[in-house]
């Protein structure tokens, strides 16, 4: 038995013709998604799946059903579908290419938790599969509300839409995954009394991006940087996910989310886990998620009183962005103006193993920062010893930073010292830069492109596992925990600022936050 | 990007020039255009060669300019003159883009060389100093030159050739059976990206996507006929598309023989004879490439793939399972836009930054139907 390039598990003889494709054929599929009338689908969704068409990567028999609860005919949608494309595609589409991708939609609608939709989406895919003449393999995405997930998961077991025998029926689950360890873990059990693990892609759109990736490419393709990549030369790391935005239409959801679990629970921690992990044996989807999991389960959950200590949080008042005044949190539309939300989180952390142990590993991230900025600081341990003892020499030497951007100017640069030029040894900081977009002169393809494809062809790789899941909510959830008792007014920090003055207590010794 | 214009263009010409003096120039200009505009970076992905003549230099850089996302990062065009014996050289940076603070925008570098024929069969000296070292370089010499694509693809005195990639285009040349050849010799020292190549590659895909089901497989072993239709100057295309069925699938192909405008022959394969018929198509197909595809199995099954409107249209047809029933056929769009011709042109510069070897055992065979 082996695994084909599209994910179908079989005894059957290789496909000889796929040798040297770039794009691998993909198993006849139809995709369905709930909640397609939703802003994720209309913005996201519609014009990857669009931009798949166009470079002919979708498989050879495609077929798209939305689901929502909005009454809507096929034609209705159709023309919605269409509308979302021409509006948010990365590209100009090509009329007859988005005509024909849409041509055939079908749309069901319907409560979820009504079995009629279960019964009629039955229906339309048994009508798909006679049409292709194949059993085309079937995709849900989940891109609903998260409180619809466990209900829409075990009605599509009720309604035996979760297991095909003579092809593949997949789950893709939108973030967030519950909104603590407990409710991850309920979450869990219930996908997976319906489907089996390897039948769930649980989304993470950071790990779809390009830039991502090359945290792997960086690390595994060079053989420079794994010397170095220890305790013994690198003396703490920094990971920054800042925006310089507010919160803008997502003030319902954001509110009750807060900045820990929007985006340090699961993106800033898959990228310390591609930072820190230890070599995968091939680059496939369970050796890889193995050792990112061995990286959330070396950090140990912070007990309530080390919580003080290890994290801070604060939420943005009135300022100054880009020269305009903007309101604070808790006057933006829709935010309660007791809203003890924070927009701003930062923790310092600690991989305890024997690669890790001892070096401090400090995340940020917060709305209306001072830019926008996403990076991996990668700070080395000063030299031994200083040979240009002269002051005027020696100020410029400074520890190196290898600085992983991954939005918006995605490259490497690296900090040195070098001569300034002169008759005297003075030395100066100086950055060795590389920027992808000069050295790939093309667009990358969005993250969901990307993931809606894997998703199709059965690649798991850029998709969270169960476990890995649970382990990111027992580093945040003890957080979240002590948070929630913790008495008093809130930590502030100015929108368009650098973030609030109490960030820097989690830092050791000399260390300061980089500028965002 | 899209609705942004160049916005920095940093100029530089002599006449009587030497190879020196333009890297010279073309070093201050970098460094000039990034002094000027941090934001402005070079950009380090691939030089490209192109030996064109003068005269056709223009559409050669419409061509170019038409490529659309992917385009080398220096362009040396070197414009032939026949009785030329200076050399006069311009070079242009440009920033495509108007980056907002924090963006960047990669420079494109453009040196346009005015040689004469004499300097053909030494041009790798002058080239020399105006690519980027340590950069994969393509050569594309679209009218012809093939002194300078030697001189170019052949180290001098034992070493490494200046270019690793020959950009070709065999649909564009007067007889398949040179091009294939010339291909083949090229192939022995370069990685050759031959565009009639690319123009099959959606084929192929829908070919690999059509037989990779599991159960379908094993259908691949039965095959017993392969019909291609072609534009009419792209037999080229033709041939490596069935050269590539016969190297993936082990079959063996005799010399075809010509009967009219059909090239008819057979391949040996482990079951039998495959029947091999390439066609020119007669309706007025505005770009070069191939028109259509159909395989056929011994188990009765039938494959076409057309173009069509958003994509390929295929059509399946399988015989009926029992007596009595009809025969099965499905008609459906495998959905894809067209790249037309400068979308293939940009696919052949990224195709030179990459390895495709399957090209050299399609060619091989390709060139086998040819006698």
């Amino acid at each position: 038995m082996t695994t084909t390039a599209t994910g179908q598990t079989t005894g059957a003889e290789d496909n000889p013709l796929i040798e040297g494709l770039e794009r691998l054929p993909v198993h006849p599929t139809v995709l369905v998604i709930f909640g397609a009338t939703g802003d994720l689908a209309r913005r996201k969704l519609l014009p990857a799946l669009y931009n798949l068409a166009h470079e002919g990567a979708l498989p050879e028999r495609f077929g798209l059903v939305g689901t929502a609860r909005s009454e809507m005919t096929d034609d209705e949608y159709r023309d919605m579908a269409i509308e979302s494309v021409r509006e948010f595609s990365r590209r100009p589409p090509d009329e007859k290419v988005l005509r024909k991708l849409f041509g055939d939609v079908r749309y069901v609608s319907g409560a979820f938790d009504d079995d009629d939709i279960y019964r009629s989406l039955g229906q339309v895919l048994g009508e798909l599969d006679e049409t292709a003449g194949l059993a085309l393999n079937h995709c849900f995405y989940l891109s609903t509300a998260p409180m619809f997930f466990p209900m829409i998961v075990e009605c599509l077991g009720r309604h035996d839409l979760a297991d095909r025998e003579d092809a593949e029926a997949r789950v893709i689950i939108e973030k967030p995954f519950g909104r603590s360890l407990d409710e991850a873990r309920e979450l869990n059990a219930r996908v997976l009394s319906v489907f089996d693990e390897q039948q769930v892609y649980r989304i993470d759109h950071y790990l779809g991006k390009e830039t991502v990736q090359n945290v792997m490419a960086l690390r595994f393709a060079n053989n420079m940087f794994e010397p170095l990549w220890n305790r013994n030369y690198i003396d703490h790391v920094q990971i920054t996910a800042a925006e310089d935005i507010g919160i803008g239409s997502r003030a319902g959801y954001y509110d009750s989310a807060g900045a820990l679990r929007d985006l340090v629970q699961n993106h800033m921690l898959q990228l310390l886990s591609l930072l820190c992990m230890e070599p995968p044996v091939a680059f496939e989807s369970d050796a890889v998620r193995d050792e990112k999991v061995k990286v959330l389960r070396a950090i140990s959950a912070p007990h309530e009183a080390e919580v003080p200590g290890m994290a801070v949080r604060a939420q943005y008042v009135s300022g100054i962005e880009a020269g305009i005044e903007v309101p604070g949190y808790r006057e933006e539309p829709g935010i309660p103006p007791d809203s003890r939300t924070e927009t701003f989180a930062a923790l310092r952390l600690e991989v305890h193993n024997w690669r890790w142990a001892g070096v401090p590993m400090y995340l940020r991230t917060g709305k209306r920062l001072a830019r926008k900025v996403t990076e991996i600081a990668v700070t080395l341990k000063p030299v031994p010893h200083v040979a240009f003892q002269a002051p005027e020499m020696s100020t410029g030497v400074r520890p190196n930073v290898l600085v992983l951007t991954v939005q918006p100017n995605e490259g490497v640069s690296l900090s040195i010292g070098a001569k300034i030029p002169g008759t005297r040894m003075a030395i100066r900081t100086v950055n060795m830069e590389f920027l992808y977009g000069t050295a790939f002169l093309s667009e990358s393809p969005e993250a969901y492109e990307r993931l809606i494809i894997d998703a199709m062809r059965g690649d798991a790789t850029l998709f969270t596992r169960n476990d890995e899941v649970e382990a990111q909510w027992r580093v945040c959830d003890p957080i979240l925990k002590a948070w929630e008792r913790m008495p008093g007014e809130l930590a502030s920090y100015p929108a368009g600022s650098q973030g609030p003055q109490e960030a820097a207590r989690l830092l050791t010794g000399t260390t300061r936050w980089r500028a965002v | 990007m899209a609705g942004r214009v160049s916005t920095t263009d940093a100029v530089w010409s002599e006449q009587d020039t030497t190879p020196n003096a333009i890297e010279a120039a073309l070093r201050r200009l970098v460094a000039d255009c990034h002094g000027t505009t941090a934001h402005c970076v070079p950009a380090r992905t691939l030089n490209l060669v192109c030996v064109v003549d003068r005269e056709w230099s223009g559409e050669i850089a419409n061509r170019l300019r038409g490529v659309g996302r992917y385009h080398a990062s220096r362009t040396v065009v070197c414009a032939v003159e026949p009785r030329r014996t200076t050399i006069d050289a311009q070079a242009t940076i440009s920033v495509q883009g108007d980056p907002r603070p924090g963006e960047f925008a990669a420079m494109r570098e453009l040196v346009i060389v005015h040689v004469g024929e004499r300097h053909l069969r030494d041009l790798d000296t002058i080239v020399d100093a105006l690519v980027v070292s340590d950069l994969r370089t393509a050569v594309w010499s679209p009218h012809g030159h093939p002194e300078a694509v030697d001189a170019l693809t052949t180290g001098r005195a034992g070493g490494a050739p200046l270019a690793q990639v020959v950009l070709t285009d065999a649909a564009a040349e007067p007889e398949a059976e040179d091009a294939l050849e010339r291909e083949g010799e090229l192939a022995e020292r370069s990685e050759v990206v031959d565009l009639a190549w690319l123009r099959c590659t959606p084929w192929r895909e829908r070919l690999a996507s059509a037989y990779d089901p599991p159960a379908r497989r094993p259908e691949l072993h039965t095959l017993s006929k392969v019909s291609v239709r072609y534009r009419h100057d792209s037999l080229v295309s033709g041939l490596l598309l069935v050269g590539w069925l016969c190297s993936r699938l082990g079959w063996r192909p005799d010399q075809l023989t010509r009967h009219g405008e059909l090239l008819r022959g057979r391949a040996r394969a482990r079951r039998g004879e495959v029947e091999l018929r390439l066609e020119p198509v007669t309706n007025g197909m505005t770009v070069p490439g191939l028109a259509g595809v159909e395989t056929r199995s011994d188990l009765g099954t039938l494959l076409a793939l057309e173009r069509g409107e958003g994509g390929l249209t295929a059509r399946r047809r399988e015989p009926a399972k029992r007596r009595g029933e009809d025969v099965f056929e499905h008609v459906w769009t495998v959905l894809g836009a067209s790249r037309g011709e400068p979308g293939i042109l940009g696919e052949g510069i990224r195709h030179a930054l990459l390895v495709d070897r399957t090209f050299k055992p399609a060619l091989a065979a390709a060139r086998r139907l040819l006698g």
